[in-house]
């Protein structure tokens, strides 16, 4: 159970880091990573979102949708769950801390097409921990204990991956950059060798 | 230029949207492992872009502006299963292949981006012709990486082997985000360099006419002169 635990924490904060070796939300590690701040904030966000999508979705699939029989109706429904779920999310933040909404509030919006909402709240529908999770032993069933530990952590790797990008980013705006090279492609160079660093937890 | 060929010209190329506008990255990362892979997404996504695109702009005045985001979404929702059950029955082996992408077709920003800034404004023609090419140029792109992974990482084209050697990098996560950059790097460059040169063409052009008819006159009155 323990040793279950550790993996799941692991596998979804670096070896299957969802920005950095699954290529889930790589819009906004792109286009919100170019301050450390805001990085952060667009990560607390994610992570929020990721957890209360799971926390709808995956008893929504198990319990209601496999029931009826409309599996199939599944795309349809998690965008739609997503999609509320950030809206209200956005009123209530709004209401209750205007601080907070100042930081956060703008990236909300964003967060509705965001890959790695939809992305965590699909991949969880599997019936086995092994599936999503390389070493764990075969048998043990996925439950929303689980699905709700995985998607919190694959949010704090996706923060991670963001904070990390931010600094990474910080410096290279003073660096003399090829003019061709400058803005996306040089960001991407330097996702690369962060790509590689957290390609190694892998093969562990 | 004709405003369909506009139209075409810049889905594919000024706006093409994996190297010019960086939009859709996930899945053009994830799927550019294999250039049969990268070709078959591109393939989805034209289909998904291209259907979403009509029926958005027949749909156009229909739709209440202030929910239109949520209507284009279930729109383009309901166009990936559909090609989802397509997949799934007649090509199993892609539909197995782009595993949690498929569905992720649904929050790519191309297709609600499109949407937004073209179809549902423009009628049916304009937005069926924009889909089809910006998908177009979207699959060129993906193909192009994929081409581009796939040798580099195992040496084979289109899953037939050319030459025999295999560099482990370009097949794995950091390869992607490398090649990606490179090839944006160089699209920009060579887009840039084009532009430039039809600019110089056309500024060329408008400094001619003047240049033409008054030449003449002032060499005839020089000679005159000088006789």
């Amino acid at each position: 159970m323990a040793a279950t635990i550790l993996l799941i924490i692991i596998s979804a904060v670096f070896s299957q880091n969802f920005i950095l070796v699954k290529f889930l939300g790589i819009c906004p590690f792109l286009g919100v990573s170019k301050k450390t701040n805001s990085a952060l904030s667009m990560g607390a966000a994610v992570t929020l979102v990721m957890v209360l999508a799971t926390l709808v979705t995956w008893p929504l699939y198990t319990y209601v949708m496999v029931p009826l029989g409309i599996e199939y109706l599944e795309i349809i429904f998690f965008i739609f769950v997503i999609a509320a779920l950030v809206q209200m999310l956005e009123k209530i933040i709004a209401k209750i801390s205007p601080a907070l909404y100042k930081t956060m509030g703008i990236y909300l919006p964003l967060i509705t097409t965001n890959c790695a909402i939809l992305g965590v709240a699909e991949l969880l529908l599997v019936n086995d921990v092994s599936d999503i999770v390389s070493g764990v032993m075969q048998g043990i069933s996925m439950n929303l204990g689980f699905a709700l530990l995985y998607a919190l952590f694959a949010g704090v790797g996706f923060t991670l991956a963001m904070v990390l990008m931010g600094g990474v980013r910080e410096k290279l705006e003073k660096l003399p950059v090829a003019k061709c090279m400058k803005g996306f492609p040089v960001t991407m160079v330097a996702a690369s060798f962060m790509a590689m660093a957290f390609y190694v937890f892998s093969l562990l | 230029m004709n405003r369909y060929v506009k139209t075409a010209y810049d889905g594919l190329i000024t706006n093409n949207a994996t190297f010019k506008l960086v939009l859709g990255t996930c899945a053009t990362l994830a799927m550019s492992t294999s250039a049969v892979n990268s070709f078959g997404m591109g393939l989805s996504v034209t289909v998904v872009l291209l259907l979403s695109n009509v029926v958005i702009s027949l749909l156009r005045k229909v739709i209440p502006n202030t929910v239109r985001i949520p209507a284009f979404i279930v729109i383009i929702a309901t166009m990936v299963t559909l090609l989802r059950m397509v997949l799934e029955k007649y090509i199993p082996s892609l539909y197995d292949a782009m595993g949690v992408f498929l569905p992720l077709i649904v929050v790519n920003c191309v297709i609600l981006g499109r949407a937004e800034a073209f179809a549902s404004k423009q009628p049916v023609l304009d937005s069926a012709i924009d889909g089809l090419f910006t998908g177009l140029g979207l699959t060129f792109a993906l193909t192009l990486i994929g081409v581009i992974r796939e040798f580099l990482g195992s040496g084979s084209f289109f899953g037939i082997k050319v030459m025999d050697f295999s560099i482990g990098f370009f097949t794995n996560s950091a390869g992607a985000f490398f090649v990606y950059g490179i090839c944006i790097a160089l699209f920009v460059l060579a887009t840039g360099q084009i532009e430039k040169r039809a600019r110089a063409k056309r500024a060329r052009a408008l400094r001619r006419p003047p240049e033409g008819p008054l030449d003449p006159p002032e060499d005839g009155s020089a000679e005159k002169e000088v006789q």
